[in-house]
């Protein structure tokens, strides 16, 4: 068994550099397509600091620190599903695999109940907003933002979810090897970006008053 | 280990003659081809918006086309200009023929991709013509809140979707230059001895990476808001119209460094060729097309010093808009000692680039008026912000590109063109493009506002003579279509070389081999040796 080293690449190294260094720009722009809603987020929020303290309180803080668990949880799994390819248990690999997308289905399952007691409590924008009171334009425009970041961000789950399910595959055809796991190491890095916008959006979305 | 496939020697336009073999090549020459045909597709519609543009403005009353159609052909010109004309036109065909040979790669890190961006520029594309066929945007290539969110009646959703995908194919262009620049060079290809055109292509593709998320994003919410009726930009739910602006040039601005820095590096090329000279000062031209694409992020806030931004913020994006100067100035000097006791040769790609640099001169000058607060006050959406960036876009990235074409046919296509009728071309760009758009600053610091159908009648002279200015610029850019497309059955061949210039990719055959290079070059000497030629 060997590496397949693409024609345009000299070696094996030379192709494992370019596809993280791929990957690793790609993040870059990842972070900067958010950045944009973070930005707007920003901007919202001084313009009426006060409607997003009151619309924060009306988050649900339960569900949203435990999938905030969950997320971290995976993040951890995935760490260890990188380490075991490298070390060449296939096994272990397909386990950390497997539970890392489990988890990161229980956070969208979580995540839609919350989505779904949200309308139920008239907090989503366009389809069923009700809220009186002097604040009730910024108030209505934090969970404009909440549903587009967390629907965002729901949405790199999905991708997510896909791409560690064909590795779970891959991996059990035993496309992996300790001198070749890159596939594995890229959808890490994905994953753990992933993560750590959620981690930037927790505090940001649940967290802004309930000191 | 696998072993290494030997090289093919078929020459890349041989290699399959089918439609298919086109559509479904990952080779990066060939992908340039297909960008190239797209782009000058999309050049000539823009200009056939700016031809009825300047048949409006030859009168002074609104009597070609109604108001709203004038809206939208301006619309039309700048869209399609902007993001599917200037910002693909030297990096995606120019940048991913050359990038590879110019380091002495066999091809992109990935070449899939690469294809996949031609396919999201062309399905870009046709989401925007589709709009422009439904019947139009009118919202201006800027997209500007409210209008765009809850006033236009036109098809801003659609065009919107356009540009959102195009930026993908440019956000994975710049991902494949980086890591293709990064990881791919030959064997002695250090930082140091990579040619400017590819520091000016690696400055680019940051700007792609870094700049064209945020558009992407703004454009979202700006769809999302059109479509929805609530959104962040809407000032009655206590949102701003001005973030807006803000998200919309922390691209934008970035974005027009995009279009006049691998125009940079196509000047480095051709005028060290020309001149027979080294470059003057190599190290300081890397650091300054760096210099221009970092502080480049920092002054977006220009174009709003009189949309209620605070004058604090306003004094602060002026002082770094004068700082861009500084860097770009370098440049302009450092071209100028490398012609100075040059051996020059007037052919055609040299005389498209003399004028890309005094051109350039004259938009970057005046860019530096409209970088003063006051003097903006009186400037702002008037033509004198038309000429300024015309200046830079159309004097400086338009003629850098067709210069680029004419040096890099060759290589390209194997075949000479008559550099008698490329010169003469040349000659008639640069005139039609000044009648075109010198009137143009007078007319704006005169008073004249941009995007009317009708102005008062003293302002007729200066109009006729930039609509025939117009006439003469695009009677300059329809005459290369003629002798470069006769080239290519009658043109004499080649050779590797013709202009006995440095760089890798000369050492190559023309048009070079599927992978590029028979043997991967070993590189041992900085570019640009022309001095060392000359006295062999």
């Amino acid at each position: 068994m060997s590496v397949i080293v693409a024609r345009q690449f000299d070696d094996a190294e030379q192709q494992r550099n370019a596809s993280d260094l791929g990957m690793w720009v790609f993040l870059a722009t990842e972070i900067l397509f958010f950045g944009g809603l973070f930005a707007a987020y920003v901007a919202t929020r001084l313009h009426d600091p006060q409607a997003f303290a009151m619309a924060s309180r009306l988050t649900n803080i339960t569900l949203g620190s435990i999938n905030t668990g969950v997320l971290l949880t995976s993040s951890l799994t995935m760490a260890l599903a990188v380490r075991a390819t490298k070390l060449g248990s296939r096994r272990a690999a397909t386990a950390f695999l497997s539970t890392t997308a489990v988890l990161g289905v229980a956070f969208l399952a979580i995540k839609f109940t919350e989505y779904a007691l949200d309308y139920r409590g008239h907090l989503v924008p366009v389809l069923d907003f009700a809220h009186s009171g002097p604040h009730a334009g910024g108030i209505e425009n934090f969970f404009y933002l909440y549903f587009l970041m967390t629907g965002l961000h729901s949405l790199h789950m999905i991708i997510g979810i896909v791409v560690v399910a064909v590795l779970v595959g891959m991996n059990r055809r035993g496309d992996f090897m300790p001198e070749y796991f890159t596939p594995v190491e890229l959808g890490g890095l994905y994953w753990h970006l992933v993560d750590i916008v959620w981690i930037f959006l927790y505090p940001l979305l649940y967290l802004v008053s309930r000191a | 280990m696998s072993a290494v496939p030997m090289p093919s020697s078929r020459n890349y336009l041989d290699d399959g003659f089918s439609l298919w073999s086109w559509l479904s090549s990952v080779d990066h020459k060939r992908i340039a081809i297909l960008y190239a045909i797209s782009i000058t597709l999309f050049f000539f519609a823009g200009g056939a918006a700016a031809t009825l543009i300047r048949m409006e403005l030859v009168t002074p009353a609104g009597d070609l086309v109604s108001a709203e159609t004038y809206n939208k052909l301006f619309t039309m010109h700048g869209v399609i200009m902007v993001w599917f004309f200037l910002i693909p036109s030297i990096p995606s065909t120019l940048g991913n023929f050359l990038v590879p040979l110019m380091i002495g790669a066999r091809d992109l890190a990935f070449p899939r991709l690469n294809l996949a961006s031609w396919y999201l520029y062309i399905a870009g594309g046709l989401f925007t013509i589709g709009a422009l066929v439904a019947g139009g945007v009118d919202t201006g290539w800027t997209f500007y809140t409210p209008f765009s969110t809850m006033f236009s009646n036109t098809h801003v959703i659609a065009a919107v979707c356009g540009v959102f995908v195009v930026g993908f194919s440019t956000i994975l262009t710049g991902l494949n230059f980086i890591v293709t620049i990064h990881r791919m060079r030959a064997p002695g290809m250090t930082w140091f001895r990579l040619p400017l055109f590819i520091w000016a292509m690696y400055a680019t593709s940051i700007i792609f990476v870094l700049a064209t998320p945020v558009l992407a994003m703004t454009l979202f919410l700006v769809a999302i808001e059109r479509f929805a009726g609530v959104g962040i930009f809407d000032p009655a739910l206590g949102g701003d119209p001005l973030l807006f602006q803000h998200l919309f040039w922390f691209y934008s601005h970035p974005a027009v460094y995009v279009m006049i820095l691998p125009a940079m590096g196509v000047a480095s090329e051709i005028i060290t060729c020309y001149a027979r000279k080294d470059i003057f000062a190599y190290r300081s031209m890397a650091y300054a097309v760096l210099a221009i694409a970092i502080i480049g992020f920092l002054v977006w806030g220009h174009h709003m010093f009189v949309s209620g931004q605070s004058i604090y913020a306003g004094m602060v994006f002026s002082i770094l808009t004068f700082l861009v100067a500084i860097p770009s100035a370098i440049k302009v000097f450092n071209w100028t000692a490398t012609l100075y006791k040059g051996s020059i040769r007037f052919d055609a790609p040299m005389l498209y680039l003399l004028g890309f640099v005094g051109l350039f001169t004259i938009g970057g000058m005046t860019g530096l008026f409209l970088a003063s607060l006051a003097l903006d006050v009186h400037l702002h959406d008037t033509y004198f912000v038309i000429a300024h960036f015309h200046y830079i876009m159309v004097g400086g990235s338009v003629m850098a590109f067709l210069g680029a074409v004419h040096f890099w046919w060759p290589k390209i296509t194997g075949r000479m063109y008559s550099d008698r009728w490329a010169r003469f071309a040349a000659i008639i760009v640069f005139v039609g493009f000044n009648l075109t758009f010198f009137p143009q600053f007078l007319l704006g610091y005169l008073g004249m506002p941009r995007r009317y159908h009708e102005y008062p009648p003293e302002f007729q002279v200066l109009n006729v003579l930039s609509s025939a200015g117009a006439s003469v610029l695009a009677a300059g850019y329809l005459l290369p279509l003629f002798y470069l497309f006769w080239s290519l059955r009658y043109g004499a061949r080649a050779g590797p070389n013709p202009w006995h210039a440095t760089g890798l990719e000369w050492q190559t055959t023309s048009p070079p081999p599927v992978d590029n290079f028979a043997a991967i070059p070993v590189v041992t000497a900085p570019p640009y040796q022309y001095s060392a030629q000359e006295e062999r």
